[in-house]
């Protein structure tokens, strides 16, 4: 059943990379807990281990030792396919890079995860053109991403994420490679699911402009959590923080 | 301010645990159409083959029907065929290779969509088989006309056995599809393993 309070969970995780003779602590024991329905923000420098993080919790890569857990289940108990299966109904995927597939049109990417759940192909067309109109895209969905600009192949990604009515999107950086105001498209759309759906949002990222919409932000430094901040405490700090022009 | 979990949630209640169950029809679907819309690369793979095996069912049917060959000419026909498998060995591995190793992010992106390893290594046989068999084929038509034109104009009174001429394409069929899947099956098998963390972050 998933009715837990906490909807992610991570215990103590630790990652290192070994690169020749260095190993490389990307993360150093890191503890977080999300609860169903927030709006989470990782922020943190570059190198700090955001994507690294997001691999543990997306189930993309192992952790070296800790736990995570989703909706109380430890993902290190999982075999393969039971993990497939939760990154393909949990859990919904957005990356800087968006990650469409190049060969397919906007509505055969958003269509390809409910193959995956075994829909049909009827029921799973009709599901990516809905979720194409909720992005406003509905007009282009015959198009290619390479026909597309990065703000609308963004969308499309989101599109996509959503597919199998996942109880969480995991964004890394998803309005890195956008401008600042299809950024804040990207994010009010990303806000709007998780208010209107209840979908749990957990984004890194490195943009200002997140931090308005996020009910908690975790900032993370070399591989540890360095502070968790509600957004009412980070009203107060606003004025001294150093927010970038054009941001709101 | 803790946030009020949503009371309307329209995000379904499922369990986490659970399997990913795939017909092989859809399997079939989707490595058809992944060819189809690859389908200038899948050419050039398919050409690969469909040349390898065209040489080789060229110098195996001159070696079969050529009349009075000397026993020095039967070895460097035998030799030949010998180098054409290798030939069609190498070049058919190199397209395989590429074909799956430049997908690597593709398949990354597909695993986060919820495709199993046990899909990812499918869809690679089947696309592997159905491209050894197509291009096999049309190889071994080519070759074998070739060979027979050039034994009907050099040395007239040919037998033309269809018996051996079924044997060369039992023969032409059985290399093309058995190296094309050779060379299929540890790419596949590397790409289904790999973390989808690090199919992702490889960039072709
Ligand atoms: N596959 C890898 N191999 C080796 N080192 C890695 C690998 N992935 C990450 N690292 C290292 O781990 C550390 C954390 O990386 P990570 O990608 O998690 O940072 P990040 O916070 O996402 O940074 P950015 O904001 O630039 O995306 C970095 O020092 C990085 O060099
Ligand atoms: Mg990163």
């Amino acid at each position: 059943m998933a009715n837990t309070e906490y909807i992610v969970r991570t215990k103590d995780v630790r990652k290192e990379f070994k690169m020749g003779q260095e190993t490389m602590k990307a993360l150093n024991g890191v503890s977080v807990d999300v609860k169903r329905g927030e709006y989470i923000s990782i922020m943190g420098p570059s190198g700090s281990g955001k994507s690294t993080l997001f691999n543990a919790i997306g189930g993309l890569d192992k952790p070296d030792s800790g736990s995570v857990f989703i909706n109380d289940v430890d993902m290190a108990q999982l075999d393969a396919n039971e993990l497939a299966f939760l990154r393909c109904h949990t859990i919904g995927y957005i990356f800087q890079t968006f990650n469409l597939i190049t060969v397919m049109t906007a509505l055969e990417n958003v269509r390809l995860p409910t193959i995956f759940a075994g829909m049909s192909a009827e029921e799973g067309e009709k599901r990516a053109m809905s979720l194409l109109d909720l992005v406003g895209l509905g007009h282009r969905y015959n198009h290619k991403p390479s026909e597309l600009s990065g703000g609308q192949q963004q969308r499309v990604a989101i599109a996509r994420s959503l597919a199998n009515k996942p109880s969480i999107i995991l964004a890394d950086e998803p309005t890195a490679n956008l401008d600042s105001r299809t950024g804040t498209e990207i994010i009010d759309l990303l806000r709007r699911l998780n208010k209107d759906q209840g979908v749990t949002v957990i984004s890194a990222t490195h943009d200002y402009k997140m931090l308005d919409v996020s009910d908690r932000i975790i900032w993370i430094r070399d591989g540890v959590v360095e502070k968790i901040e509600l957004r009412s405490d980070l009203k107060i700090q606003v004025g001294g923080m150093q927010v970038p022009a054009g941001s709101h | 301010m803790p946030p009020e979990t949503d009371a309307q949630s329209t995000v379904d209640d499922k369990p986490v645990h659970g399997k990913i169950f795939m017909p092989f029809s859809v399997v079939v679907t989707i490595a058809m159409n992944g060819l189809k819309i690859r389908f200038w690369r899948s050419i050039v793979t398919a050409s690969g083959i469909f040349l390898s095996i065209a040489f080789f069912s060229y110098v195996v049917t001159n070696l079969m029907l050529a009349p009075h060959l000397t026993s020095d000419e039967r070895h460097r026909q035998t030799f030949l065929a010998i180098i054409s498998v290798l030939v069609a060995g190498v070049g058919i591995t190199n397209s395989m290779l590429m074909s799956v190793t430049e997908r690597f992010r593709e398949i990354g992106t597909m695993k986060c969509l919820g495709a199993p390893d046990s899909f990812v290594v499918k869809l690679f046989f089947v696309e592997a088989a159905f491209m050894g068999l197509t291009s096999s084929a049309a190889g071994f038509i080519l070759g074998l006309l070739g060979s027979l034109l050039l034994l009907a104009i050099s040395s007239p009174g040919t037998d033309f056995s269809l018996p051996k001429i079924g044997l060369v394409l039992l023969w032409s069929l059985m290399v093309g599809v058995f190296i094309t899947f050779g060379a299929a099956y540890f790419p596949a098998q590397q790409a289904a393993k790999m973390p989808a963390a690090s199919a992702l972050r490889t960039d072709v």
